[in-house]
């Protein structure tokens, strides 16, 4: 069995046995990346100093230290989080080769975990998209399929787990960026409470709506890079000052759980939704009945303003991302256009934002500055603000009836490069399970669910729980997990197809 | 303040807003953008049918308030990292051109 389909437990448990050292796992998952991702195009940059900060592992190791759980285990970097010594662009040309001078908080707690940054995934620009079609260095691949999409934003993290280069990652969520691209790659990702991880560092796009979070092949990998890179960051104005109990313990217990008696899951109506795919409606309903017969009682809920969450989004997310893309002045970083014959620098700053954001950034600042403007703020922004509120009563009502609750973590299967990229408000409409959670501040995880019948890619199931209890969510995810691969007898994603040929594969190996 | 918004996006509107957020647009751009703007607005007008003036408004999901931290010296950035990213400086400032244009 290669080293690059293990997950992070068992290298972390291989790592602490002595029987491999991190340079072997390191170089193991940089001779995969050599090897496939010129087709996936997971990675914007690959960290020269991998191998190096494997190597100061193992001697910190041998020394005698004491180390945690995922010690010297490698794990890919979504491009929207700050890293010495690599650059961090968040997929735009206007960041072309910028290096940070300092770590995000999340990143410098990984190193600090003995973790080995293997590069820099990419992105939609700033986290503008569902596809990482907006990427200003072009798209990322489905490894299900090179011609489809990866999901997105965070298409690049979910893409390079999926393919085996990398076992964990880290993304971001504004508005499904971690849990879209999981369902679309049969991966797993966790959106946390909005403030139990750190956004120091993490170059924003929504300040009310963007959080940190894990990406993985299993539940279990997830709950252990959530417990590194939560908890309370006083460099995080918005970081909550709680107590989190150990996620990793949650999924062990949920992935040893006999029964689900006595746990209440509530289906959300309004997001099981005849015009999704045929599919992932089949998937998500045989995972219910899954749910049912383990013991689970199963509950309808109804959020009745569910329908009117994408257009809140998209009021709110622009109007904030419009304020925070102004640091991108010309000034202080990234890049400068000089408009021929010279000007002031308001005419500087005007040619370099032209020049240096694509299509989507530029359509969602005026959206977000047309919002913001006197005479139509009450109207617009005002409105969806108040939308937040009746999303945020609807949840709570929910959560009284219901100690979970699931749906589909995506409308559809991946669909194909291009497809929607001339259509923006389609594009839009592809986060309509996930932007609840968002605009709610509640947590959320997408995992597999099968394959859909029709087309054979990957569909996600959707697990919410109620702020701070982001521990149901790996508690229920482990046990769901373990049912399905019971039921198949095997992982989803060793049912993937072989990238390099030649190369031992999950699937021979029985991976997990 | 209407609770029915005019959607109505001119290519002067666009164009106006571009100036507001810095961003030089071409006329094809502009024309292009005037399209989607209300296409897009038309759709997320629809907020306006449920949020009545008896519904407060949410602007953080989890709100915190009197976030302080004691005020201690810690370590910050050197000049020298501060200006590493920089498009232009001259080893201790920014630089930038000219502040104000000619007719100002």
């Amino acid at each position: 069995m290669s080293l690059f389909t293990r997950t992070a437990s068992s290298l972390g448990e291989m790592l602490a046995a002595g029987e491999v050292s991190s340079v072997e796992v390191t170089q193991a998952h940089l001779d995969r990346i050599a090897a496939v991702d010129a087709d996936v195009h997971a990675f914007l940059h690959v960290n020269a100093g991998a191998l190096d900060a494997a190597a100061a592992v193992d001697k910190r190791r041998s020394a005698g230290e004491v180390l945690g759980p995922l010690a010297g285990v490698p794990i890919a970097i979504k491009d929207v989080l700050c890293t010495l010594g690599m650059p961090s662009t968040a997929g735009s040309r206007i960041l072309e080769g910028w290096i940070p001078p300092y770590d995000a908080t999340v990143v410098a707690r990984l190193r600090s975990a003995g973790l080995v940054p293997l590069g820099k995934t990419n992105m939609d620009e700033f986290a503008m998209g569902s596809s990482t079609e907006h990427s200003a260095y072009g798209a990322s691949h489905n490894p299900w399929d090179l011609e489809r999409i990866p999901g997105g934003s965070g298409g690049g993290s979910a893409a390079a787990v999926a393919a085996f280069e990398a076992p964990i990652a880290l993304g971001s969520d504004t508005g499904g960026s971690i849990r879209q691209p999981a369902a679309v790659t049969g991966s797993v990702g966790v959106k946390p409470t909005y403030g139990g991880v750190s956004r120091y560092g993490a170059i924003a796009l929504a300040s009310s709506l963007d959080q940190v979070g894990p990406v993985s092949r299993n539940v279990l990998d997830s709950a252990l890079v959530h417990d590194i890179i939560g908890g309370h960051d006083p460099r995080d104005s918005t970081s909550l000052t709680d107590q989190w109990p150990s996620f990793a313990a949650a999924a062990r217990e949920g992935a040893a759980a006999e029964s689900l008696k006595g746990v209440r899951i509530g289906v959300v109506k309004e997001l099981d939704s005849p015009g999704f795919q045929a599919g992932v409606h089949q998937r998500f309903h045989e995972a219910l009945d899954l749910l049912a017969a383990n013991g689970a009682e199963i509950v309808e809920v109804s959020a009745p303003h569910f329908e009117y969450a994408v257009a809140a989004y998209y009021l709110i997310l622009p109007a904030e991302a419009s304020s925070n893309l102004a640091k991108f002045d010309s000034v202080r970083f990234g890049m400068r256009v000089n408009p021929p014959g010279g000007g002031t620098v308001e005419d500087v700053m005007a040619a370099t934002r032209e020049a240096g954001f694509g299509d989507e950034v530029k359509r969602r600042i005026i959206l977000g500055t047309y919002a913001l403007s006197a005479g139509y703020y009450d109207a617009y922004y005002g409105s969806a603000q108040k939308v937040r509120t009746l999303i945020q009563r609807d949840f709570a009502s929910a959560f009284e009836q219901a100690d979970v609750l699931v749906s589909p973590a995506a409308p559809t299967t991946a669909f194909k490069l291009g497809e929607k990229i001339n259509d923006p408000l389609a594009m839009y409409l592809n986060d309509v399970t996930t932007i609840p959670a968002n605009l709610a501040g509640i947590p959320g995880m997408g995992l597999p669910a099968g394959l859909a019948p029709e087309d054979g890619l990957p569909v996600g199931i959707q697990i919410m729980a109620p702020a701070r209890e982001d521990a149901r969510l790996y508690k229920l995810g482990a046990t769901l997990e373990r049912l399905l691969e019971d039921k198949w007898g095997h992982t989803l994603l060793s049912q993937a197809p072989s990238l390099a040929p030649g190369e031992m594969f999950a699937a021979e190996s029985g991976a997990v | 303040m209407s609770t029915e918004p005019d959607a109505g996006v001119t290519p002067d509107v666009v164009r106006h807003l571009a100036g507001l957020a810095r961003i030089a647009l071409t006329e094809h751009e502009i024309t292009k953008l005037t399209g989607e703007l209300m296409v897009i607005l038309d759709n997320v007008a629809k907020v306006n049918e449920v949020a009545g003036p008896d519904v407060p408004a949410t602007s953080h999901p989890i709100p915190l308030s009197n976030v302080y931290r004691d005020d201690v010296p810690g370590v910050t950035l050197t000049t020298e990292q501060a200006l590493a990213g920089a498009p232009d400086h001259d080893g201790s400032r920014f630089r930038v051109t000219a502040i104000l244009g000619e007719e100002q």
